[in-house]
């Protein structure tokens, strides 16, 4: 016969644990019937494992169907649920209840600095639109040779690795407190995937990154606070990437 | 540039109307290398129910196949040797062939469109080993998967996501098609277009087009333990369904065997081709009983029964003794974190094991349906065996070419993405350069608003979250790795039970902004319509043939199954008893080289 497996399996081969009460408080918008955003509790039952994202599925599968907020793929892939937990930008699928003190209860609000459209909903079209702004695509002057792949060093390969692994969760963009105050920063994602293309080997549009994120809303805005990298759920290095870009920009080339 | 705002469209009675040559639902890796194809050439509209780079190619680990042979000797035909077997020769053959021989140009393109792939030591593309690709027909494992780390997937979404931007896509995100539109012209059935709700607002949006393309993935949320995100409830295969094209294949479904024990967490099988090792309890590798040749490189569905029959036959491990070990202790810290660091954060994050010292808890999770809507090489989705819909295509995980048989090997889909996106893309754009637009029906909306309306308005008792637990619990018990008669019987009585509730379901949520709760309602229908398509396909399948296993008939029968289910919507689609509205037929398997023999590793 097919197994099945009881949550809260776990792989570990601790005893069986209990399920604990926890507090959600939940900063809730509707604009179709409110003014002001309030926040909200609800007492859910979690084990040590759970994630924040098992919480709100709870909340909104058997206490209150109208929680609104995104979610996917539920492993940190995806970057649909960045939110702000505790002050903190997390993805709600990667923060597990043991890793937050439950004594208190867990503070969970849309991310900052986009405009907020329901619950935990953000627009995010201009989060987008300054991405797209960036030319994050390969420019490459020259066609590769028929049939074949252009030619690339491990060690070039690996000079923009890190930045490769941007999400697009946003969690870094909109933890900037210069991106809060001044909506037309690009904002550390941006400049990420500017990072990954100007630092490719294979690109020979550097130059022309490099000039847009000259600009006066570009890299020099960045105060260096390292909110981004602390915010980055991939583990980007984001503040290095925006100096590395900084520089850049002052030798004029990658 | 890329807009979430039509350039033309009109409001009549509260309906947004717009118009464009090809209409592609879905912005995964299938959705968007249709449109760099057909973007540039016909006006061009991608409708996503998440924001493109949202999609579940993201969460793709390991490879994409191609016989590139830059590290070792390889041939497409190999390729697609190992595809016919591994799909336990229920693989169309003709498919496979364009798969393998496309593969190819398929890396090439992606890499020429910026694709970080693995580099060798004199640069060029790097290859890994994957289960049951192999060298010269089955003698030893090849290194035949193109590969980005552990984030493969991530890297084609992405980079096709940068294209789309670069070529300027027009995308509608958040937009969730719900209905396809039908007309009959000349005595043949033709798409018109499609009907979408857009989630930010609530209204709905008539998509008036001369083609469309079905890019919508799987419907992995059937099961309980799954790789497969939240939001693949199979949308784009029930529209199908509803609407009376057949489905293909629908009992096999892939069960993945290292999923991360009790979440269901997917861990590359790159794992084991990088070395990694599956043991059971007692530190037996295992996989030497079964496949003595490729061992753990054994494919999926060979792999995923042996880990279940170990822990059938008490040598699971845990306190619960209900899973075995990945072991990759042996692989040093230097090969996880470079080849493997996803993996092994993953690990690390959900069970607080360190793979790079001890081995990883891991069970089998529902991952793949290789059945889906029948097409034939070009793309276009069929109504019978033969007969084409005029303007409709479809590709991807909710295609069936059928390149993946009765088994998917891995690496294999990432290829079908893009060797059957781009194919769609192509012959769409050719489509529309002579065809007209389909005459729409009055009210074309008037079938989804009412559904909305219906779900909206309800004061039912039921709840949708609980009807979906009982489902996913259900068929996790019922329809698993192995099946039989009477677990097939159960949850046929089960699912009966389950739709009659369905009827009388009911949200909290009756506002119009990002109304997820009926949105959620809206997919359990299409679960519930899917997982009974399922279970009525596999209990007409009396036999054991790769993802299908059947207990009580565990010996394949070619004599009598040797062919592809066709499954026909009959009577009243929300009728709650299978046999009042399904009928099944078969499609005949197309051969052309390979002859099946007795499928051995």
């Amino acid at each position: 016969m097919t197994l099945t497996q009881e949550a809260p399996a776990a792989g570990g081969a601790e005893e069986a644990v209990e399920p604990f009460p926890v507090t959600i408080i939940v900063r809730r918008f509707d604009p179709e019937t409110m003014e002001e955003p309030v926040w909200q509790d609800f007492d859910v039952q979690m084990y040590p494992t759970d994630r924040i994202l098992d919480a709100l599925h709870q909340i909104k599968w058997e206490q209150d169907g109208t929680l609104a907020f995104r979610r996917s793929c539920a492993h940190g892939i995806c970057g649909s649920d960045a939110m702000r937990i505790n002050g903190r930008n997390r993805l709600a699928c990667k923060t597990l209840i043991k890793d937050l003190d439950i004594s208190q209860p867990i503070y969970v609000e849309a991310i900052k600095g986009l405009p907020l459209e329901k619950d935990l909903i953000v627009d995010m079209e201009p989060f987008f639109e300054s991405f797209r702004e960036v030319q994050p695509f390969l420019q490459a002057s020259k066609p590769a040779e028929k049939g074949k792949e252009r030619v690339q060093s491990v060690a070039e390969r690996a000079r923009f690795d890190d930045t490769t692994k941007c999400i697009l969760c946003a969690a870094c963009t909109s933890s900037c407190p210069v991106f809060w105050t001044d909506g037309q920063y690009f904002g550390p994602a941006a400049i990420v995937n500017a990072h990954r293309f100007i630092f490719d080997s294979r690109d020979d549009q550097a130059e022309v990154r490099l000039d847009i994120l000259n600009d006066q809303e570009g890299v020099w805005r960045c105060r260096t606070t390292f909110n981004c990298t602390e915010a980055c759920p991939r583990g980007i290095q984001v503040t290095k990437a925006i100096a590395e870009v900084k520089q850049a920009v002052l030798r004029g080339r990658a | 540039m890329t807009t979430t705002a039509p350039i033309e469209s009109t409001v009549i009675d509260g309906v947004h109307y717009h118009q464009y040559d090809i209409v592609i639902v879905g912005a995964g890796g299938a959705g968007m290398r249709a449109a760099i194809e057909a973007g540039p050439k016909a006006r061009t509209a991608v409708i996503s129910k998440l924001y493109p780079t949202r999609s579940h190619t993201g969460a793709a680990q390991g490879g994409m196949a191609a016989a590139l042979a830059n590290v070792e000797e390889d041939s497409w035909e190999w390729h697609t040797f190992d595809t016919v077997k591994g799909g336990d020769y229920l693989v169309d053959q003709d498919a496979a062939e364009i798969l393998a021989k496309e593969a190819i140009d398929a890396v090439i393109d992606l890499e020429n469109m910026g694709l970080p792939f693995n580099r060798t030591p004199d640069g060029k593309i790097d290859q890994r080993r994957f289960g049951g690709h192999t060298a010269d027909h089955g003698k030893s494992p090849v290194r035949r998967a193109c590969y980005a780390a552990d984030r493969t997937g991530h890297m084609i979404l992405q980079t096709l996501y940068q294209n789309c931007v670069k070529h300027g896509i027009e995308f509608f995100n958040e937009f969730y098609v719900l209905d396809l539109i039908m007309a009959e012209i000349d005595g043949v059935q033709q798409q018109a277009g499609v009907v979408a709700y857009e989630l930010r607002t609530g209204e709905i949006h008539v998509f008036h087009s001369k083609a469309t393309i079905f890019a919508t993935g799987g419907f992995g949320k059937i099961f309980k333990t799954t790789s497969n995100a939240h939001t693949l409830t199979g949308d784009g295969v029930g529209i199908i369904w509803r609407k009376k094209l057949p489905l293909e294949d629908m009992e096999f479904f892939q069960f993945h065997p290292t999923g991360l024990a009790g979440l269901g967490i997917l861990l590359t099988e790159g794992a084991r081709g990088e070395g990694a090792i599956l043991r059971n309890a007692s530190g037996e590798r295992f996989m030497e009983r079964y496949a003595p040749t490729i061992k753990d490189l054994a494919p999926r569905d060979i792999v995923a029964r042996c880990m279940v029959q170990e822990v059938l036959d008490g040598r699971g491990a845990g306190p619960h003794k209900d899973y075995v070990y990945l072991d990759c202790t042996h692989l040093g810290a230097e090969v996880l974190e470079t080849k493997l660091p996803d993996i092994t954060e993953f690990a690390r994050t959900y069970l607080g094991v360190d793979p790079v010292v001890e081995p990883v808890p891991v069970f089998p999770t529902a991952h793949y349906a290789m059945g889906g809507i029948p097409t034939n090489v070009k793309a276009e989705v069929l109504a019978d065996n033969t007969t084409v819909v005029p303007g409709l295509y479809a590709a991807g995980e909710c295609a069936c070419v059928s390149v993946h048989g009765s088994n998917r090997l891995g690496t294999n889909s990432l290829l079908d993405i893009n060797v059957f996106g781009k194919r769609s893309g192509n012959n769409a754009a050719e489509y529309v350069k002579t065809a007209d637009f389909v005459p729409l029906p009055e009210d074309p909306a008037a079938e989804v608003r009412g559904m909305l309306e219906g779900i909206r308005s309800s004061t039912g008792s039921e709840r949708v979250a609980q009807i979906r637990k009982e489902l996913q619990e259900s068929m996790d018990r019922c329809a698993q790795v192995f099946r039989t008669e009477e677990s097939l019987e159960e949850v046929t009585g089960i699912i009966h039970g389950l739709r009659e509730r369905y009827r009388d379901v009911a949200v909290h949520d009756k506002g119009r902004r990002f109304n997820t709760d009926l949105l959620e309602a809206v997919e359990l229908g299409f679960l519930l319509d899917l997982a009974e398509v399922l279970v009525f396909s596999a209990k007409n399948r009396k036999e054991s043939r790769g993802g299908h296993m059947r207990d009580d008939y565990p010996k394949r029968d070619d004599e009598n199954y040797m062919q592809h289910t066709m499954a026909y919507l009959t009577g009243d689609p929300h009728s709650s008893t299978a046999a009042d509205h399904i009928r099944l037929d078969w499609k005949p398997v197309v051969i052309t080289n390979y002859q099946p023999m007795e499928r051995k590793y």
